[in-house]
């Protein structure tokens, strides 16, 4: 037989009534429908925005100067990279490295002038660990050869009123304190969608930077790309350990991705805070909804429970058997809610959603094009779980009242 | 009359049943009108301070200054346009003009990119949030040739302090790179860190000495008693203007991304009530059926007392009514009691400071229930609830009398 008789009896009891149950059971499904989709489509969104904004600006890890992120001064920098590229190379989960230096500066065309932040890249490197090169909508992208070259923002392009071929000046202070200055051809121009970055960056080779910014070997920021996010904790505690034999620069520091962008951090945090409050709310309204139910099954059979007491159901077997007929209907509901949440998501997850109107806005935040709900063992489990825990609670409210039943007075009960 | 204490008195025939279907209405009503309210409430911070923050409900530039800020554009008719804005403004408008161009600011240790904006103090005060902001030091005065109020972040980000001198480089009108020393006399607290570093201002007199500007502007910032005559306004100034030498730019299209953020809202509401109803929809449904089907053969009888199925089905549907407007009266006390309550302090997002100036947002939330989200919160849970009320009701109605009777 296998099946216990009491989870039988349970199952033909929810049948009883099959239109109440249905209902019921669409109200689970419905709640946890919504919440795999949210959930997922909050995880996904989340993931792009870290995603390219990692890509764009910080990679995942960076080693710095003290203060340099703060500061931003010239003079706090990484002397030696070298050093620190030999020990790069044997850490695993490490995708791509590369270095960076940034000075800010009045950028000139014939007409126009800006203040601008210069940037200086390793072409060859900065592509394994950045999407510059991918962003290039004009001209071309660095080769590593190249001197005296600059990529430079769609926006500050237009506001210099300049074009590829044309030639810039660049005056700025060194790390030094002299004056640097220099003239550097527009070889390429990208277009992140950001405009803050897009208004105000360029990009010219490292070596072009060192020597008109007179850095010697010395960068600002050695940036890294791991290859998954869970990864990036272990690879800094590993970077922690290199850097702390490092006898030429005492004072540096690993930061990652949540450190170097503690908005992008907080405003996911946020998101998600309230998103809670949201699902919170839904699921309260759903318990308050199938509650009736629950209470009703139990209500209009007060006769038949004073029977079953009578021939020797003992009244815990019968809250067992409540509880149980609940817990199928939440159950069933909860499956079906899975299902038919992860199939919509799934739909989605290939198809994208097209948020319309607010494609200008989400670029600001890395997100470009159609947004990707992303499923995952968080995203379906948790939705439900929360939904699982209220309504049991929901259930219990009428089971305990079971116990207070008198055989002899509930068959009285019409 | 009598329908109504008919429903009345068989709602509280269970009056255990009832008051599980009104927590579920009333918790629904309550977070649709409170977390409206909440998400509202960010939204009009947002466009208040984007208002505040130097944009003002109507801008008047050279033509392309907006999409292109140099000084290349800029307005040379100041006469013309002030007499032309004294006519043609409602009464209480406030204006300012404003020399406005990037420009690069730098001392001994630092130099960032920032937006020179020079003002007459004592009018710039009454348009942007500029007038309330001053946190150390004191507000530029009309005298002021020299003085230069910069953000807290600024300060801090330059690594100076009240009294020390901050280099202003920019673009002069004949194209030659012009700078001037400014004192730093006071420094101001926005809304947003961004704002800080961005802004520095200088009287307007200054600003167009050192830039060569005689008495020309480069834009005018206007706040109307009434926000939503901006586009009359506009149209108003657009006729009286010559175009070749001017644009009039509404804040919904200065602040684009606001805009986009605004209608976002308004589709996340919208979605975020329909969510909550469904939930709602089936404890709804499912209570009433109930309701319904136990008195079947009570229905039965009426019917062969005369009462016509029509009518049963109007009195299913009344007591529904019934129980959703009661639902509905207490979520809304309830919303009404969180708005009060939050009123005053506002929900302090603090903890989050990156987070908010990430997304934009102002640091303290005060609620604000808008009429059109209110009415909307309560229309779809009564109109919708009566909706899906037909199916129980329809359903006491087909019964026929007979049928019904022998309904055990």
């Amino acid at each position: 037989m296998g099946v216990p008789i009491d989870l039988k009896m349970a199952w033909r009891n929810v049948w009883r009534n099959p239109r109440r149950s249905l209902l019921t059971i669409f109200a689970i499904a419905f709640a946890c429908l919504v919440l795999v989709f949210m959930l997922s489509f909050q995880f996904g969104s989340y993931e792009t925005m870290i995603n390219t904004s990692v890509k764009i600006y910080t990679g995942h890890l960076q080693i710095q100067a003290k203060d340099y992120q703060e500061k931003r001064d010239i003079r706090l920098v990484v002397s030696d990279p070298k050093v620190i590229e030999k020990h790069l190379k044997g850490i695993p989960h490490l995708q791509g490295f590369t270095f960076r230096a940034q000075a800010f500066s009045l950028v000139s065309s014939g007409k126009r002038t800006y203040g601008t932040l210069v940037n200086g890249i390793d072409p060859k490197n900065e592509a394994s660990v950045s999407r510059l090169k991918s962003l290039i909508v004009k001209g071309s992208y660095l080769s590593p050869n190249d001197y005296g070259t600059v990529l430079m923002g769609q926006l500050l392009a237009k506001n210099l009123r300049v074009g590829i071929g044309n030639e810039i000046t660049v005056l700025g202070q060194g790390r030094d304190g002299s004056i640097a200055a220099t003239v550097l051809r527009i070889k390429g121009i990208f277009r992140t969608g950001i405009d803050q970055l897009d208004r105000s960056t360029m990009y010219i080779p490292l070596n072009c930077f060192r020597d008109v910014y007179a850095m010697g070997q010395a960068v600002h920021q050695v940036v890294m790309v791991v290859d998954s996010l869970s990864h990036v904790l272990s690879v800094k505690r590993q970077l922690a350990g290199i850097i702390l034999h490092l006898s030429a620069d005492p004072s540096l520091v690993v930061l990652d991705w949540e450190e170097l962008m503690p908005g992008l951090r907080q405003g996911i945090e946020m998101d998600l805070i309230s998103g809670v409050v949201f699902y919170l709310i839904l699921i309260l309204v759903v318990a308050f909804s199938i509650l009736n139910t629950f209470l009703m099954a139990i209500f209009e059979r007060t006769r038949e429970f004073g029977v079953l007491m009578a021939i020797g159901v003992t009244p815990g077997r019968l809250m067992r058997l409540l509880f149980i007929e609940s817990l199928i209907l939440t159950l069933v509901g909860i499956g079906a809610g899975i299902v038919v949440g992860v199939l919509v998501t799934r739909y989605f997850q290939f198809h994208g959603i097209d948020i319309s109107g607010a494609s200008d806005l989400l670029t600001q935040f890395g997100i470009t094009g159609r947004l990707y709900p992303r499923l995952s063992y968080i995203s379906v489990a948790s939705g439900p779980a929360a939904v699982l825990i209220i309504t049991s609670l929901a259930a219990l409210y009428p089971t305990l009242k079971v116990r207070s039943l008198q055989p002899v007075k509930a068959m009285e009960t019409v | 009359m009598q329908y109504i204490q008919l429903a009345w008195r068989n709602i509280w025939r269970n009056p255990r049943r009832t008051i599980v279907i009104l927590l579920a209405v009333l918790i629904g009503v309550w977070s649709m009108v409170f977390l409206g309210a909440l998400m509202r409430g960010i939204t009009v911070g947002m466009v208040k301070n984007g208002i505040a923050t130097l944009t003002g409900h109507l801008q008047i530039h050279y033509p392309g200054f907006h999409d292109d800020p140099s000084i290349e554009n800029r307005i040379t008719n100041v006469v013309q346009l002030t007499e032309t804005l004294s006519h043609v403004l409602p009464d209480k408008s406030r204006w300012a003009l404003r020399v406005r161009v990037p420009a690069v600011a730098a001392n001994a240790r630092h130099s960032a990119g920032v937006t020179l904006v020079g003002v007459d103090p004592v009018t710039e005060a009454r348009v942007s949030f500029i007038g309330g902001a001053i946190k150390m030091g004191k507000y530029l005065s009309d005298e002021d040739d020299h003085s230069i109020v910069v953000g807290e972040a600024l300060l801090k980000t330059f690594n100076t302090k009240l009294g020390h001198k901050l280099v202003l480089m920019s673009q002069s009108v004949d194209g030659e790179m012009v700078s001037r020393a400014f004192r730093i006399v006071g420094s101001f607290r926005a809304e947003l860190m961004s704002t800080e570093k961005q802004y520095v201002f200088v009287t307007r007199r200054s600003a167009q000495k050192m830039l060569k500007l005689r008495k020309d502007i480069t834009e005018v910032s206007i706040l109307l008693p009434d926000v939503n005559d901006v586009h009359r306004v506009r149209e108003a100034l657009l006729n009286a203007l010559p175009n070749s030498e001017y644009e009039v730019l509404t804040w919904t299209e200065l602040l684009p991304l606001l805009t986009a953020y605004l209608k976002l809202y308004d589709q996340f509401i919208l979605i975020w009530y329909l969510v909550v109803f469904v939930a709602m929809a089936f404890g709804i449904v499912n209570t009433t059926l109930m309701a319904v089907l136990e008195r079947i053969r009570e229905f039965g009888l009426l019917q062969v007392f005369g009462m016509r199925p029509f009518f049963i089905l109007g009195e299913v549907l009344v007591e529904s009514f019934i129980l959703l407007i009661i639902g509905i009266a207490a979520g809304n006390a309830l919303a009404l009691a969180c708005i009060f309550g939050l009123g005053k302090s506002g929900l302090d997002l603090s903890a989050f400071a990156a987070g908010v100036e990430f997304a934009g947002m102002s640091r303290i939330i005060y609620p604000d229930l808008q009429l059109q989200d209110w009415v909307m919160a309560n229309l779809v849970v009564l109109v919708l609830g009566l909706v899906v009320s037909c199916y129980p009701a329809f359903k006491a109605s087909r019964y026929r009398p007979v049928e019904a009777l022998a309904y055990a």
